[in-house]
């Protein structure tokens, strides 16, 4: 592989794992905590109600979850096509 | 006397350490010499970003409005997502010192790097004055002296270590900030976990029961029913405001200026990721149990004041009444408080920036925790008026006098000019400080709205579409902020024939219109940009080089 074409396959992999992590985002906090919050609402989960557990809880450890796990697949990619700094 | 303490000691820390870590060089003084280890830079990048706002004003907020409070809470933390994917790594490998710098290099235009000078000069100077009134409030609440004089100790402060230290110092003081306003508000929350439901994490405990068996959330909608309030599980506010509300809130935290540029202080690409990360988890800390605190405080204000009579109130009602915070007026002359949600009936008014100070007296804390929380809030507003004002200092002495006005400007004169800048600045927030214009409190909220409507989608473009040019970005930036501009000034200002709720459009407020001038903004720029000439050459290469990692070296100026 030429650079070029290494660079276009990194970012071909970067571009995919953006578009399953920014689904998941937006799964848990717009769907989740905004869109269905009243359907969840009537699941209950000890004390919680799941649509607001989601809203002012769950969404929030889902964004640490999903940085870290971009970290983690990044430095991957990075070593493997020999980018990392 | 305990307040006075600890607010001595932590100050006398935050001295120290910005004498010990002053600047020497520009690149030192803008993004402290790019050598910072990314958990520290995380520590620094959570206390920049929580502010006064974070610490005193959101768990009062989310404790008054229930489930609507959620805007703040995922608003705030999500942004970190679209910084941490999709803005931190790229902007670092570019290795410049400014978010005008990249727009001006990108978009190979002064005129965009004047639009965002001036973006990120309305953006921060809203934020900071609010800061200053913070600092003003606890000094005034804690330590018994006049507000006006608590805002020029702060002044006095966060000029000696951001002037002497720049990003350097700040970066360093930022790491203590951080820890010492954590401690300050997970302290009282653990206490009152323990007190209300027996569980020391508060984020469980405000899911659990009390000692009555029943639900803390379920007793809580109960009493809400009970005195006429929307159930505080759900919402009051229409879900598609919600929704646009959220994503201002979310884009706008990307955009900040004072954020973004915290991950040109790291080594490599790679280090940009992990402070990011590290970042949300030390800001997820804080943001995931202020939930619990509303849901605490407002129990606990509930059952103590509501249906007593005044003359038995507790102490701390008539400490928060002598400062005008806590309004009582017994209409139907019973003598007794009657809290309800009709205004007609209603004789109690709170302010809610008080509920996480006065959190620890209603809870019967002892006086350290109390002293503690004075000392974590102000933490929390220096460390958040810091960064804003190197922001400033750098926008001005980097992004016009040596870009624009005075290119050949020595390195010395540089660092001379940003540190007068600096002292300028503090100078003017110190004023809206102890003037704060009316529209403060409105615009803090909506300065998300901006940073959304001008430098997001800019940025953005920059990064992942190479076909962009400038006179696309150009166009945006100016239809973006221009029609945020507009939509605020008619909603909140009265101006152009103001309109009320009911005139919305789209029913959504000001505070989420910014979401839709973002639109706006995207739709604008990928039109004009597609009749107008192609970047050059070289330009598409600095987005090519951008998007891989490696070779990011020093800051590349000097």
């Amino acid at each position: 592989m030429t650079d070029k074409q290494k660079a276009k396959a990194y970012w071909k992999k970067n571009l995919k794992y953006l578009g399953i992590l920014l689904s998941i985002w937006f799964l848990v906090s717009y769907v989740f905590g905004i869109l269905l919050v009243e359907q969840l609402n009537t699941i209950k989960i000890g004390g919680f109600k799941l649509g607001f557990w989601f809203a002012q809880q769950g969404s929030i450890y889902v964004f640490v979850i999903l940085i870290f796990v971009y970290i983690r697949l990044m430095n991957r990619l990075d070593k493997k096509f020999n980018l990392d700094s | 006397m305990w307040t006075w303490i600890l607010v001595g000691l932590t100050f006398t820390l935050y001295i120290g350490i910005a004498i010990y870590s002053r600047a020497s060089s520009t690149g030192e003084f803008y993004v402290a010499g790019k050598g910072v280890h990314p958990i520290a830079n995380g520590l620094a990048t959570a206390a920049d970003w929580m502010s006064a706002a974070s610490f005193i004003g959101m768990a009062g907020l989310i404790s008054f409005s229930g489930y609507d409070g959620s805007v703040y809470l995922m608003g705030w933390t999500g942004g970190y997502v679209l910084l941490a994917l999709l803005l931190a790594p790229y902007l670092r490998k570019f290795g410049k010192f400014t978010v005008p710098d990249f727009i001006g290099d990108r978009y190979y235009s002064n005129f965009a790097r004047v639009v965002a000078v001036l973006c990120a000069l309305i953006v921060s100077f809203t934020y900071v004055a609010g800061q200053m009134r913070g600092v003003g409030l606890v000094f005034s609440r804690f330590l018994q002296v006049n507000i006006d004089t608590g805002v020029i100790i702060g002044m006095f402060i966060v000029l000696f270590y951001a002037v002497l230290g720049g990003m350097k110092g700040i970066t360093y003081t930022q790491v203590a900030q951080y820890c010492v306003l954590i401690f300050a508000f997970m302290v009282p929350a653990i206490f009152i976990s323990i007190q209300i439901t027996g569980n020391p994490i508060p984020q469980f405990g405000f899911g659990s029961s009390g000692e009555d068996g029943v639900y803390l959330l379920d007793k809580l909608d109960g009493l809400h029913r009970e005195l006429g309030f929307h159930e505080y599980t759900s919402g009051s506010k229409s879900k598609i405001d919600v929704f646009f509300i959220t994503a201002a809130l979310m884009v706008g935290t990307a955009g900040l200026p004072h954020v973004i540029v915290r991950f040109f202080t790291v080594k490599k690409v790679s280090d940009a990721r992990k402070s990011a990360g590290w970042a949300l988890l030390f800001i997820a800390i804080l943001y995931t149990t202020a939930p619990a605190i509303a849901v605490f405080a407002r129990t606990n204000m509930i059952e103590t004041v509501s249906n007593r009579k005044y003359n038995e109130v507790p102490e701390w009602f008539s400490n928060w009444e002598t400062t005008g915070l806590i309004k009582f007026n017994d209409k139907n002359n019973d003598g007794k408080i009657q809290y309800v949600a009709d205004t007609s009936k209603n004789e109690l008014t709170v302010d809610r920036d008080i509920m996480v100070l006065a959190n620890p007296e209603i809870a019967h804390l002892p006086n350290w925790v109390i002293a503690l929380v004075a000392a974590g809030a102000l933490a929390a507003a220096l460390s958040t008026a810091a960064g804003l004002l190197l922001v400033i200092s750098a926008s001005i002495s980097h992004d016009l006098i040596k870009k624009i006005i005075n290119p050949k400007i020595s390195e010395k004169g540089e660092l001379i000019a940003a540190r007068l800048s600096a002292v300028v600045a503090v100078i003017i927030a110190g004023w809206f400080g102890i003037n704060p214009p009316d529209f403060v409190a409105a615009t803090v909220a909506l300065a998300f709205g901006l940073a959304a409507a001008s430098f997001f989608p800019a940025i953005i473009l920059g990064i992942f579409y190479k076909r962009m040019n400038k006179e696309g970005a150009i166009a945006g930036m100016v239809t973006g902020i221009l029609l945020m501009l507009f939509y605020m000034m008619k909603f909140k200002f009265d101006w152009f024939g103001g309109g009320t709720k009911a005139d919305w459009w789209f029913g959504i407020s000001p505070e989420g219109f910014g979401t839709v001038a973002m639109l706006v903004n995207f739709v604008v720029s990928i039109i004009i940009s597609s009749f107008t000439p192609k970047p050059s050459r070289e330009v598409q290469e600095i987005v090519e080089n951008i998007r891989i990692p490696s070779g990011a070296g020093e800051a590349s100026e000097h």
